[in-house]
């Protein structure tokens, strides 16, 4: 497997340092809002599906597939951006790893993998083949 | 309220720069100003109304109102991004016809080439934005944006690397003309999808330039329009918008061109069929592919079919685009493609663009472009224009 790049600390904030407490647990945690139902990414306290405040903290077993992707080529490290989209139902922005990148294509099942981050910041979600 | 009709495009200026070591960002900015007055035959005088975006040094339009010591009773500092001019354009238009200013100023000038700018380092739009601890992390670069909105429009209409590199084949061809362009040697198909892979799907060829430069352009309200030595360019109708990721509803087949285009078509009270000159923001080429689609110049998924076999080549595609050459060959100044797509639709509408690419009594034209990445959170801003 080729080196990997180093993934930035992602910058917390009171809004959603539960994530990042949970992922520090190896837990990955996504919002659903209890009015209307509906899961969203990225996690908020106020539903971006409804505008309600009645949204709460699940845990998702990080299972997807991929919706999108581009392979960054012109890097000194190759990495994988990509859209996952959770079987809770909403598509999130991640790194596909420890994959073929001339291999991974669209609609791949593709499950959670963390990743530590820089300065000691707390581990980042992305996903790997399944 | 609707603008059509009720102001007019009198100035435009494109800063010859493309590459200005020797420059500060808020002199780009003045110079472009200066060049634009000049073009509409007004002075620093006549100004009342002053727009700028991101790209303007300091807070919103203060320091460079300041800079350019303007005597103002409108200011306008809307940043939806690399559209935000043409989105001005409207602006200074609805000002004009409320009567809180008369003749509007728009400037945008950077200089990244300068500053070492690459879209395809990640950068950070803001630290304390919601998304960014969720997407910098990802090492999501400018071109990674765009290149997730290609692979999905292949994915899911069949567009082909082919198909996109006929969009910078068309600025090439267009661009052999312009004497300022950054790139003015035509290429092949053959070429475009042979360069470098970048991000994949894109090609080194299917990005746009990185350039120094600026550009300005003044709208003022219809008597003074008549009172200037300067062909008559009419605001017609104009529609903005954004898109998002839907609170993770993802769609990266369409943007929010589909709102802001079918306004703008509205309120000109025109349709698609009868625009003789496009503008579309070349950011990438999928980003003209998207667009043309969402603007309604083709069926949904059939832009690769339509921009494919020099369709979009002035004289000899049904599209005459970009004839200056676009971003992907001229200049795309502050990394901000908004303000030249603007400047050469009104030179198409004039008659000043270069003979080799002039469309023939060009009457009517659109100007439109995104802002922001196509592929995470963008604006979008359209603009109909007809010459009197």
């Amino acid at each position: 497997m080729a080196k990997e790049r180093s993934i930035p600390a992602p910058m917390a904030n009171p809004e959603t340092e539960p994530f990042w407490a949970a992922a520090r647990e190896g837990r990955f945690l996504i919002k659903r809002c209890t009015a209307c139902g509906k899961a969203h990414w990225y996690p908020r306290a106020c539903c971006p599906h409804c505008m309600s405040e009645a949204t709460e903290w699940v845990e998702s077993p990080g299972r997807g597939t991929i919706y999108s992707l581009s392979v960054m080529k012109r890097a000194p490290e190759v990495y994988a951006v990509a859209y996952v989209t959770l079987e809770e139902g909403p598509t999130m922005m991640t790194n596909i790893v420890e994959c073929d990148y001339d291999s991974l294509a669209i609609g791949q099942a593709v499950q959670i993998a963390w990743r530590p981050t820089a300065e000691g910041g707390p581990p980042y979600p992305v996903f790997k083949p399944r | 309220m609707t603008i059509k009709g009720k102001a007019y495009i009198a100035g435009a200026y494109e800063h010859p720069t493309r590459l200005a070591k020797d420059k500060s960002v808020a002199q780009l900015h003045a110079e472009s100003a200066l060049g634009a007055l000049r073009d509409a035959g007004l002075t620093k005088a006549d100004v009342d109304g002053y727009f700028c975006a991101g790209d303007a040094p300091g807070l919103g339009p203060l320091a460079m109102a300041d800079y350019m010591n303007l005597t103002l009773r409108h200011l306008d500092s809307t940043d939806l991004g690399g559209c935000s001019y043409i989105a001005h354009v409207a602006h200074a238009a609805e000002a004009i016809a409320a009567g809180r200013c008369s003749v509007a100023l728009i400037t945008l000038a950077g200089r990244p080439r300068s500053e070492g700018h690459s879209g395809a380092t990640p950068r950070i739009r803001g630290a304390d934005a919601p998304d960014t601890q969720w997407e910098f992390p990802t090492g999501v670069a400018t071109v990674n944006a765009y290149a997730m909105v290609a692979a999905r429009h292949m994915y899911q209409f069949g567009t082909t690397p082919e198909q996109l590199a006929w969009v910078k084949v068309a600025a090439s061809h267009h661009a052999q003309h312009n004497p300022h362009a950054m790139l003015r040697d035509v290429v092949t198909v053959e070429q475009v999808v042979g360069s470098p892979l970048i991000a994949t799907p894109l090609h080194r060829l299917d990005c746009c330039v990185v350039s120094d430069g600026g550009g300005a352009l003044v709208v003022v309200a219809p008597e003074i329009a008549r009172s200037l030595k300067r062909p008559l360019v009419k605001v017609l109708g104009a529609g903005e918008s954004m898109k998002g990721q839907m609170g993770g509803d993802v769609d990266l087949t369409y943007s929010a061109g589909v709102r802001s285009g079918p306004a703008a078509f509205a309120e000109a009270g025109v349709k698609p069929a009868d625009i003789q000159y496009a503008s579309v923001y070349d950011s990438f080429t999928i980003t003209v592919v998207v667009q043309l689609e969402d603007l309604g110049f083709c069926e949904k998924g059939q832009g690769g079919r339509f921009v494919a076999d020099g369709n979009l080549i002035s004289g000899v595609g049904k599209l005459p685009w970009n004839t200056d050459g676009g971003g992907l060959c001229n200049n795309h100044p502050a990394n901000r493609g908004g303000i030249t797509k603007v400047i050469e639709a009104v030179r198409q509408l004039r008659g000043e663009a270069h003979p080799a690419v002039q469309v023939k009594d060009c009457r009517l034209a659109l100007a439109h472009g995104t802002g922001g990445l196509l592929g995470s959170r963008h604006g979008a801003a359209t603009l109909i224009m007809e010459r009197e």
